[in-house]
């Protein structure tokens, strides 16, 4: 395992060594005292663990590296993932997983507003509550939440199915609750016991798009 | 974008380092904020029937010694003084308004940055290291501190439009975010009386809250108010006589973090601000909720 102290070492010199040929696999970051930008844009099956809370951006980009983060992250935490797995020990920011592609994201804490933004097939498994406005025109990919879920959840959605086991503050436009079937439980339970968390998906409910926003109805033609 | 930053010290035995523990979280948040900065400090408090003013001249060879010999014999009460670069500290055992009077009449050209029995607005334009070494900041003593680094995007970069803003005796205002109403909001409070130096949005959010409390709202009551009136983005730390408060607008665009241990409550625009302080590896750390006030303040003056 190699370390990287950030009391000493710079962001960038962080990152570089980070990208292209690297020769250890497993990668300790000491001190990152909420620095912005950490372990991003990697694109290789590397283990990287920071020892504290990061700032913001943290993991973003991320394909095939396993971040965990044993502290909080601020804004945006694995922005625009598209594989691999990102997981904070603490709570996150707002915009955590935001347009994210694949892979998996865990926040064993709470996220704050605005959590799955624009995602578009990322897993997200949040084991505490998420803010206002999360999964806003949210495209692909499952949102899960243990906890419970600010106004205005799943406003303007696609076709990420989301699962909540507390209350829902309120429904964006055209985000419904939706029947639990069999597939949904079972797809649930596997997120549930790949994030590690100990939880029965029969305790949760299920939203998702009504399909109401997809199309222009000719209707609404006079308010343009 | 700007930064804004707290400290409140729960220990009175902590209190001497206030400046020393604040002057690396307001440097933290400078490229949040280059072109000005300032602070408002809590501490040394005048005794009651007396009044502490902040006072800005547009330079540091200001002739100050004069300025107070004259205010002494126009107003006929005993005062002291200090002079901290080009600004001065004036204590003066008189009512607040009877020295704001005198002071218009014999120095139109000095500016009352603040006024009350503990607090000290001080300000400039300049990198937020700059500022805190032209005041001396690492050396200052006090209960509580709120700061601000700026970048400004909706008025002139000037001495006058940096934060702190005061808000009335021994209030002050700092703000991350921009207001979309502040100019009619501007038209409506001056019809009530509130009078404005500049353009600034955060100088409006200032006088709005300095018009609630005027008409009997408290700090609570005035910030709830301020969620219906105000359009625009806005994280605030309002400082008061005995702590200082926190709110963000219901969207929540713009960044708080707040942290507490058994020494003190800090708040920040971000984690980075805080990182310096001793033991916030093992603090309390979370992220305020949307329009929701937080409060922290000793029980007593």
């Amino acid at each position: 395992m190699k370390t990287i102290d950030l009391s000493s070492a710079s962001v960038r010199e962080l990152n570089q060594a980070l990208h292209g040929d690297v020769q250890d696999r497993e990668w300790r970051v000491s001190r990152p005292d909420g620095k912005h930008n950490l372990a991003v844009g990697i694109n290789q099956p590397l283990s990287v663990d920071i020892d504290g809370h990061a700032g913001y951006y943290c993991a973003g980009m991320n394909q095939q590296a396993s971040v965990t983060v044993h502290g909080n992250v601020g804004v945006g935490v694995a922005e625009n993932m598209m594989s691999g797995s990102v997981r904070v020990k603490g709570s996150a920011s707002q915009a955590a997983g935001a347009t994210a592609h694949g892979g998996l994201l865990v926040i064993e804490g709470d996220a704050g507003a605005r959590c799955g933004i624009s995602m578009k097939g990322v897993d997200i498994v949040v084991g505490g509550s998420i803010g206002h406005m999360s999964c806003f025109m949210g495209q692909a990919g499952r949102l899960v939440v243990c906890g419970d879920a600010g106004d205005a959840l799943g406003d303007s959605l696609y076709e990420v199915r989301i699962y909540v086991k507390g209350s829902v503050q309120s429904l964006g436009s055209d985000c419904i609750e939706k029947e639990m079937r069999a597939e949904h439980l079972q797809e649930l339970q596997a997120l549930l016991n790949e994030a590690g968390l100990e939880h029965k998906a029969a305790d949760f409910k299920r939203y998702g798009s009504a399909r109401q926003l997809y199309n222009f109805k000719v209707d609404n033609a006079s308010a343009y | 974008m700007c930064g804004i930053v707290g400290l409140y010290l729960k220990k009175p035995a902590l209190e001497a380092q206030l400046g020393k523990l604040f002057e690396p979280m307001l440097q933290a948040m400078t490229d949040r904020g280059p072109d000005s900065a300032g602070f408002a400090i809590y501490g040394d408090e005048v005794a009651d029937g007396w009044v502490k003013l902040t006072l800005q001249a547009s330079a540091v060879d200001y002739p100050w010694a004069a300025l107070m010999g004259q205010l002494e014999g126009r107003l006929g009460c005993s005062l002291d003084w200090f002079q901290n670069a080009s600004a001065a500290v004036l204590k003066v055992h008189t009512h607040e308004a009877a020295a704001r009077a005198a002071l218009a009449e014999l120095a139109a050209d000095v500016r009352i940055m603040s006024a009350g029995q503990s607090i000290e607005i001080l300000k400039g334009m300049g990198l937020p290291a700059e500022i805190s070494s032209r005041f001396g900041l690492a050396g200052m003593q006090g209960s509580h501190i709120i700061g601000h680094t700026r970048m400004a995007t909706e008025s002139a970069v000037t001495l006058e439009g940096s934060h702190p803003f005061s808000t009335g005796a021994d209030l002050c205002l700092v703000h991350n975010g921009s207001l979309s109403n502040h100019f009619r909001l501007r038209q409506e409070l001056k019809r009530e009386g509130i009078s404005f130096e500049t353009d600034n949005d955060t100088e409006v959010a200032a006088g709005y809250l300095a018009w609630r409390l005027q008409q009997g709202d408290s700090l609570a009551q005035a910030l709830d108010g301020a969620l219906q009136d105000l359009d625009g983005f806005f994280t605030f730390a309002i400082g008061t006589r005995n702590g200082f408060a926190v709110i963000r607008d219901p969207i929540a665009c713009k960044p708080a973090v707040l942290a507490e241990t058994d020494d003190y409550v800090a708040m920040a625009s971000e984690y980075q601000a805080l990182a310096s302080l001793p033991g916030i590896e093992n603090a309390k750390v979370w992220e305020p909720a949307p329009a929701t006030l937080y409060v922290w303040e000793r029980e007593s003056a």
